[in-house]
């Protein structure tokens, strides 16, 4: 079981997701951003940190990398796709979700440990969880609000398509506190807190991150 | 610039900050972008366009427009 | 304007030169004339007097900072592998782990530009780690403002943290500690100091010197432009008559910009390097660029280079040497690589989008050559460029009005019914409440091996995944005490940032510090200075542990007003296995035995009590007793290793109150505590006596830890116990605090100014 792990110029949180692949017992394969060639993976992560140096807007030029191009075409096979937090933007930016995420409401960059609420279980990466379980997860972003037009809006939640939302108050602005989204076919998710710093309790809040990882394996190999 | 119903902070931080420095009468204040871009001939209108659209604006949650001025 | 080369120079002696407006002496100039056998041209000037100016050359610290290498013992060094004078200190921490640490300032460029002085003073001190062949892993900053409800504070705190976090957050670094500090001394003059920890394998040490004739000279990262050039540009403004293009500047940028998106990028390229072992050796470009780097190379290896300064990249039109020698634009470094490996090092930059460029080669010449479009501009002896600056000797003179100051003032002192309010208003003043709204703005949790952050006592991370070995950092200075004292006060500095790692179980091995101080040429700053210098190195000598490196930052000062005496001093520890480190928050365990460790004495000179409640500081400061210190901080490796210890919280400006409103908050658990009947309540709270720490033990390991401390002479005294059903801390006889009020008071007080 092969999850790739893409890192592009700035990205920072590649070695962290690629620990919550091992953690959850899948070989994680980095993805070079030059580099169309996805490498037989069976998911790709595309991890958070400042692709580009989040230059002209979060994600906007991460998502014309090479290795984007494939990720699109195997997302349209049905290949799971995890944007975490610049992630989660480059995925907006590339059409693969939609919206768009912009500054924190408070102008602030935010480092806080934040609890969630998971609302759709039935994505490929969020299998393991508890409909309606509380999670604790780090959020540490300067662009985290989740923004789209009303009808995007009520199509999301129509649908259920909320995978993710922000409970204990709102630290972004974000609209309808949505932390997290998924695609039509509960393939690809998006969202800007970090399940992959709440592995382990000795160096995050909890370990409620881990079942994001373990989810894919189970998604994967009951494919 | 932002689209009218996105919210923006930036600019609601900046119309706060006047009337701290003096300056009254400034009910809104909405915060861009502004891009100069250098180009030849073959450059048209439409290409143009789809500069801004496909790169420098996301069209999610920004309006732009484009405007040529001689060298 | 002509060129002004070596040529030109031997036969244009009496040229009048702009030197003194550089900053240079007329007896330093006269010795340069001497040095060279001639006057030297434009961009020879520029050099000497970036490289023989305070900051670089540390002409009025020197003498006194001698006193580190005097005291250092064999035993101290031994696990040195790197120490002052270098890029920054690396220690051995076991296991075939070095860790390099060093803290640095940059404080003038905050108070002009608060945003980009603070994130380039942490960009630089990265790069001094990088420079030293190791992976950069944690940062850290300690921060002085003026009172906090200055207005002034309010353009600097904000502009930067924001700073400190922008560059930080963006280069992948967690930040895992610091101080923020108010005083209203430092209101014209913000300190910024920032500490970088990094980590390699023993034999990737990369020490910066030139050696191996024929070796290549490569600039790489950013391009060079008109950044920080600010003095230089008396050389070629004369020329101009104020006309704004590109040929004709007037007054030049004085800020540095820095991209942390750039420096990140060569934080990956320059490890790809190391690893794939291009590197012969290496300098990163700081206060004074090139012409640092150059001359540092050159006068620490063979002693020889040549460069062709036309092949430096710019990014500004029609520089001159003496400009580009000068500028400090950020992100750049330098390395010395072997003629045949010039080709994979090029390629690993470009697959990093890096610009390198081929400057020079290493030569035999003993002489700094630097040729401009083929003419000689800089032929200079190296050494005495970045080596053999002058050295002054300050006076100093203990102030007249200093014995007036240990005078402790009359302080009237509340009644035991003001107690319980007492303790609130505690909390939630300037220097006592919480620093989350500073430190949310940090990323604590990138590289996922952060183990301790703010608000515990030390920052800890783990460098093997395997092993679970980490290290534990803390930063600490308190100016008040070194005002009073400024001997004692530096050992207290050092005392507090070694019980700080201490407490978290890891054992203390080196040191580093950042000394701010006023202006050398006020004889009283120098005594202050001596002073410190001596504490801090006599109380290493006593704990054992050595200074490996440092930074000195003069003339914080505005008028005749000159900044609290401030030696800003970091502890680096070392831990087997993070996963024994001592939580600073209680709670673990409901009914679980709280203990006070060490002794509480009368001693409120320069307390924070004395400064809130009556503005005053007089008197001395606490005694320090680090043979005590030491024996705690055994106690506690003990209390860790055999899982005697839940939590632990040192105890320091603000007593044991303070002490016990954030081992609660923290822990988020309330708890049950008496005094002593026999010893003033007010004393027992707010006193600062050092050598104390709160712990925490299981009620099953209580007799253990406690023989423990009475075998090995360690007073001590229950405390209470832990009571998260309370949810408040009740002091008896004093009072109750709930935890939302203690809450509300601690986390409130910085909000409420700077939001």
């Amino acid at each position: 079981m092969k999850v790739g792990v893409i890192t592009f110029p700035g990205t920072l949180d590649d070695q962290d997701a690629a620990r919550a692949v091992r953690y959850a017992d899948a070989e994680a394969v980095p993805l070079w951003h030059a580099d169309a060639d996805l490498h037989g993976v069976d998911a790709v992560i595309v991890p958070g940190g400042f692709s580009y140096g989040d230059y002209l807007r979060c994600g906007a030029i991460a998502r014309f990398a090479p290795v984007m191009g494939a990720v699109i075409e195997a997302a349209g096979k049905g290949m799971p796709v995890l944007g975490i937090c610049n992630g989660f933007q480059i995925l907006c930016e590339a059409g693969l979700l939609p919206g768009a995420l912009v500054r924190n409401s408070a102008m602030h960059f935010v480092c806080r440990d934040q609890w969630l609420r998971v609302e759709n279980t039935t994505t490929a990466w969020t299998t393991r969880y508890e409909l309606g379980a509380e999670i604790l997860v780090p959020l540490k972003s300067g662009e985290g609000g989740y923004v789209a037009e009303k009808a995007t809006l009520d199509e999301l939640e129509g649908d259920g398509r909320v995978v993710f939302r922000y409970v204990g108050g709102n630290p972004n602005g974000s609209l309808n506190n949505i932390a997290g989204i998924t695609s039509a076919n509960g393939r690809v998710v998006g969202l800007m807190p970090h399940p992959e710093h709440a592995i382990d309790a000795l160096t995050g809040p909890s370990d409620d991150g881990l079942g994001m990882f373990m989810s894919v394996i189970d998604a994967v190999v009951n494919a | 610039m932002p689209k009218p119903e996105i919210l923006d902070p930036q600019g609601q931080a900046v119309a706060k900050a006047l009337p701290r420095l003096g300056f009254e009468g400034v009910t809104e204040v909405r915060q861009g972008k502004r891009f100069e871009l250098e180009v030849d001939d073959s450059v048209d209108d439409e290409e143009l366009a789809k500069i801004a659209s496909s790169l420098l604006a996301n069209t999610v949650i920004e309006d732009y427009t484009v405007r040529r001025v001689d060298a | 304007m002509t060129l002004d080369t070596v040529k030109h120079a031997e036969t244009t002696p009496d040229t009048e030169q702009p030197y003194r407006e550089l900053g240079l002496k007329d007896d330093e100039y006269q010795r340069i004339r001497e040095i060279l056998g001639r006057r030297p041209t434009d961009a020879e000037l520029a050099m000497y007097s970036v490289m023989w100016s305070e900051h670089c050359s540390y002409k009025s610290s020197k003498v006194h900072l001698g006193y580190f290498g005097k005291t250092t013992t064999e035993q101290m060094r031994s696990k040195m592998l790197a120490g002052i004078g270098e890029n920054a200190g690396v220690v051995d921490v076991g296991d075939g782990w070095a860790v390099t640490f060093k803290a640095e300032s940059h404080n003038h460029p905050s108070y002009v530009e608060p945003y980009q002085g603070a994130a380039t003073g942490v960009g630089g001190i990265v790069r001094d780690i990088m420079a030293m062949g190791a992976r950069p892993l944690a940062v850290m900053d300690s921060l002085r403002f003026g009172a906090a409800d200055a207005p002034d504070t309010r353009r600097v705190l904000p502009g930067v943290v924001a700073g400190v976090g922008g560059y930080g957050n963006c280069l992948g670094l967690p930040n895992v500690g610091g101080e923020v500090v108010f005083d209203p001394s430092y209101i014209g003059n913000p300190l910024v100091n920032a500490l970088c920890v990094g980590a390699m394998r023993v034999e990737d040490l990369h020490l910066a010197f030139a050696s191996g004739t024929g070796n290549k000279i490569i600039l790489f990262g950013a391009r060079t432009g008109l950044d920080g050039i600010g003095g230089v540009s008396v050389l070629a403004s004369d020329t101009f008559s104020g006309d704004e293009t590109a040929a004709g500047r007037k007054k030049l940028p004085s800020v540095q910009v820095g991209d942390p998106f750039t420096e990140k990028v060569l934080i990956e390229c320059c490890l790809e390097l190391f690893r794939e072992k291009l590197v012969v050796g290496i300098q990163d470009l700081g206060g004074a660029g090139l012409s640092c780097a150059t001359s540092e190379l050159a006068s620490a290896g063979d002693g020889g280079m040549h460069v062709v300064l036309d092949q430096v990249p710019l990014r500004a039109k029609g520089m001159t040497p003496a400009e580009i020698l000068s500028s400090e634009s950020q992100e750049r470094m330098c390395a010395v690589v072997s003629p045949s490996d010039v080709d994979a090092f090029m390629k690993v930059c470009a697959k990093w989008d890096v610009t390198a460029t081929e400057i020079g080669e290493v030569t035999d010449t003993e002489r700094l050559v630097i040729t401009w479009h083929g003419e000689v501009v800089v032929d200079v002896p190296p050494r005495t460029v970045a080596h053999e600056g002058p050295v002054y000797h300050r006076p100093v003179e203990r102030p007249a009005t200093q014995d007036d100051l240990l005078v402790p003032a009359d302080l009237p002192r509340p009644s035991t019914s003001e107690l319980r309010d007492l303790v609130l208003r505690m909390a939630g003043s300037p220097n006592l409440s919480s620093r989350r709204w500073v430190t949310d703005q940090y990323d604590r949790y990138v590289r996922g091996g952060t183990v301790l952050a703010q608000p515990a006592d030390s920052g800890m991370i783990r460098i093997d995944e395997e092993t679970g070995r980490g290290v534990a950092l803390s930063l600490d200075s308190n100016g008040r005490y070194c005002k009073l004292d400024p001997y004692e006060g530096a050992k207290l500095a050092l005392a507090e940032a070694y019980r700080n790692v201490a407490v978290s179980g890891a054992t203390p091995v080196a040191v580093t510090n950042c000394l701010n101080f006023g202006s050398p040429e006020d004889p009283g700053v120098m005594w202050q200075f001596e002073q410190a210098v001596h504490g801090l190195a006599d109380g290493c000598v006593e704990l054992g542990i050595p200074v490996t490196g440092g930074n000195v930052s003069f003339y914080n000062q505005t008028g005749t007003t000159a900044i609290l005496p401030t030696p800003v001093v970091g502890v680096l520890g070392v831990i087997d296995d993070v996963r024994r480190r001592i939580p600073t928050g209680i709670g673990a365990e409901a009914g679980e035995t709280l203990l006070l460790l060490g002794e509480t004495h009368d001693e409120f000179g320069g307390s924070e009590w004395a400064n809130v409640v009556h503005g005053s500081l007089s008197g001395r400061p606490p005694k320090v007793d680090l043979a005590r210190e030491r024996l705690i901080a055994e106690i506690l490796r003990a209390g860790s290793r055999d899982g005697m210890v839940s939590a632990a919280h040192d105890l320091s400006e603000g007593g044991l109150a303070q002490a016990l409103v954030e081992a609660c908050l923290v822990g988020q658990t309330g708890a049950r505590v008496f005094l002593d009947a026999d010893q003033d309540p007010f004393v027992q709270l707010f006193s600062e006596s050092t050598g104390r720490v709160i712990v925490a033990v299981p009620r099953t390991e209580e007799l253990r830890f406690t023989d423990m401390c009475t075998a090995r002479a360690l007073p001590w005294r229950k405390l209470g116990v832990v009571d998260p059903e309370a949810a408040a801390l009740e002091i008896q006889d004093v009072g109750t605090l709930t935890l939302d009020e203690l809450r509300e008071t601690w986390e409130g007080a910085l909000p409420a100014l700077f939001d």
